[in-house]
């Protein structure tokens, strides 16, 4: 029955004179193609090379800094950038350079986590909607309708609200307002291709509704949700930290972006390095995250293409 | 027309019946009995937080939490149809009126900024898509893309800093006059305007290689002139829903903004009373704030319709 259905899937493939192996060099082909496509896209390739110091950044944080994010040094407070402080310390002592790039350590996990929720959650809705129709989608879609009435930041004040405010729950906050355009993405695409030839196969032979939904149409429908995942890690992470800089979030002391931005207010005049920094981190890793995010939907739709 | 309007406004019912249930459920969500937290809350330390069992009582009664959880909603509901969101935790005084009172100085910064968001997005994407795949074009979209990725509130400090407080033109905060709304609405505004200019460079990209068009191009109108009068005008109908769109993100962005701009307003308010769990408050931000937005966005959809007569017939 697997090896029916998997040759229902892909019909083409019997045509060849040997299917596996033009299948093989077709998906080659294509994969070389987007690899040099992107390799064309400056923007993209900026975005990515940014986004990897970015993470190289969070995983060696520990070998390319000397202090402690969090040990407070009063003597050093305030301190303009040096030899010693890179990019200064704030009104604790602490080192910037090194809260910053420990929080890179939190800021790309928060954003990459929400989206996570939301994509995965959304992605579900979305096939669960479009596939079963009627009732099912009317009741789905309602819901995501009433999400859709609260604004992004309301939305995560509502779940701040009832969970608590700390870094856990604005990922489920951020998370949980994302679901709704993933849903409604997945699920014009699962209409479009649930009256398709292969489908219609795999239902004919027996196929049950789960694994035609998650092995046949889920890896059809799950292209442009990628791009959308891609696209909203920025806005994800400045949502994210937009919260902790409310004092929603993360709680002093943890090094993250928003809330050491908010640390640095009173201090705005005589030490604006406090704000600075956290704030360019911020704007560096969502730009770049962005650049990497356009030039990946350039790619894939080239129907968006600058030209 | 009509038929439209009518449809649109019955399917808004359930979604304004759902805001209000979540509006609602906030306090039957939070862990813990309210009254409970309540008097936790209003005691202090000073007690031990052990309110005494009839106080406990009484106050359940008050707040009605003994009726079943269907006549709760339904009170709920009348009240706030009839203005009554209950009374602060904080402040005792009634949401409603707290609100009504903070709500113009909201708005005024959300028209503000989406009035200067749209200005700049159409400048920016009508000059970018004009010149496209000049260098013009990059720059414009280069500070669309930074739009995009700023955090409004280090833009707003970095405002403060260089407008207020080094050369002394603008007020770095307050809620009075006009000089104190210019500061904060920019910032609103210029974050959202990179949305807008990339909108507007693609559907105008787009509507430029129309038909009619090159056809008034072709009958020796000024290029100026058929951008102006032929293709703006087209590519604006996509704009406005994505502008319906923005008031959700700028309702959202006035919430930091008028943090940082120590501002009045109830952004702060719903922010103040999450940190301080006024529950009532938070029910009474949170249900006008999505409620204020349905209707923008109803208003939005049936202009849209009204623009592009394609739309009604779906």
């Amino acid at each position: 029955m697997a090896q029916m259905s998997s040759a229902a899937s892909t019909p083409l493939s019997s045509a060849a004179a040997d299917p596996l192996q033009s299948q093989f060099a077709r998906v080659r082909s294509r994969r070389s193609d987007f690899i040099r496509k992107l390799r064309k896209n400056t923007g993209a390739i900026l975005g990515l090379f940014i986004l990897g110091l970015l993470v190289l950044a969070a995983i060696l944080a520990p070998v390319i800094t000397q202090y402690d994010p969090i040990a407070i040094d009063p003597v050093n407070r305030l301190q303009s950038p040096s030899r010693e402080h890179w990019l200064g310390t704030d009104p604790f002592g602490r080192d910037l350079y090194t809260r910053v790039v420990y929080g890179a350590r939190i800021s790309l996990p928060v954003g990459i986590i929400a989206v996570v929720i939301s994509a995965t959650t959304g992605t579900v809705l979305g096939l669960i909607a479009g596939f079963y129709g009627r009732i099912t989608d009317g009741i789905i879609m309602r819901l995501i309708d009433i999400l859709l009435a609260f604004p992004d930041i309301l939305l995560s004040l509502v779940i701040v609200a009832i969970l608590g405010p700390n870094l856990r729950n604005v990922m489920i906050a951020v998370g949980i307002g994302g679901i709704p355009r993933y849903t409604r993405l997945v699920r014009g695409s699962v209409l479009s291709s649930r009256e398709l030839l292969y489908v219609e196969a795999a239902k004919v032979i027996g196929v049950p509704n789960k694994v035609v939904l998650f092995r046949h149409i889920l890896p059809n429908v799950i292209g442009p949700a990628v791009v959308l995942s891609t696209l909203s890690v920025g806005s994800a992470i400045l949502a994210a930290a937009g919260l902790s800089f409310l004092g929603l979030g993360a709680q002093p002391p943890t090094p993250e972006w928003g809330s050491m931005l908010a640390g640095g207010r009173q201090f705005l005049t005589t030490s604006p390095w406090v704000t600075s920094v956290p704030g360019i981190a911020i704007m560096l890793t969502v730009l770049s995250v962005n650049l990497f995010g356009d030039g990946l939907r350039d790619v894939l739709d080239p129907r968006s293409k600058k030209d | 027309m009509l038929r439209f309007i009518q449809t649109r406004l019955l399917l808004t019912i359930p979604v304004l019946l759902g805001v209000s249930l979540i509006s609602f459920s906030i306090l039957h969500l939070i862990p813990g009995d309210p009254a409970r937290i309540l008097l936790s809350d209003a005691g202090g330390s000073g007690g031990g937080g052990d309110a005494s069992e009839q106080a406990y009582l009484n106050l359940r009664a008050e707040l009605g939490l003994d009726d079943p959880l269907i006549v709760q909603y339904f009170h709920y509901i009348s009240n706030a149809i009839r203005g009554d969101l209950g009374y602060s935790y904080t402040t005792s005084q009634p949401v409603g009126n707290t609100i009504i009172d903070l709500l113009p100085a909201t708005l005024q910064l959300t028209i503000f900024g989406l009035g200067i968001a749209i200005i700049i997005g159409l400048v920016l994407g009508v000059i970018a898509s004009m010149y496209q795949n000049t260098w013009i074009d990059t720059l414009t979209m280069i500070f669309s893309l930074i739009g995009l990725s700023m955090p409004s509130f280090w833009l707003g400090f970095l405002l403060i800093n260089f407008m207020s407080f080094r050369f002394g033109l603008l007020p770095a905060s307050g809620s009075e006059g006009i000089q104190a709304l210019i500061l904060p609405s920019a910032t609103l505004g210029l974050v959202a305007a990179g949305t807008i200019a990339r909108l507007v460079r693609s559907t105008m990209l787009e509507v430029l290689q129309q038909e009619y068009i090159v056809t008034a191009r072709a009958k020796g109108l000024r290029y100026r002139s058929v951008i102006i009068g032929h293709a703006l005008r087209n590519a604006l109908i996509p704009v406005v829903t994505v502008v319906g769109l923005q008031f959700g993100g700028l309702l959202s962005g006035a919430v930091i903004i008028e943090t940082v701009f120590a501002r009045r307003g109830i952004g702060r308010l719903a922010i103040d009373a999450v940190l301080s769990r006024d529950y009532p408050m938070i029910q009474g931000t949170i249900l006008v704030a999505a409620f204020g937005y349905v209707i923008v966005n109803l208003i939005v959809d049936v202009s849209y319709a009204w623009m592009d007569p394609r739309i009604k017939y779906q």
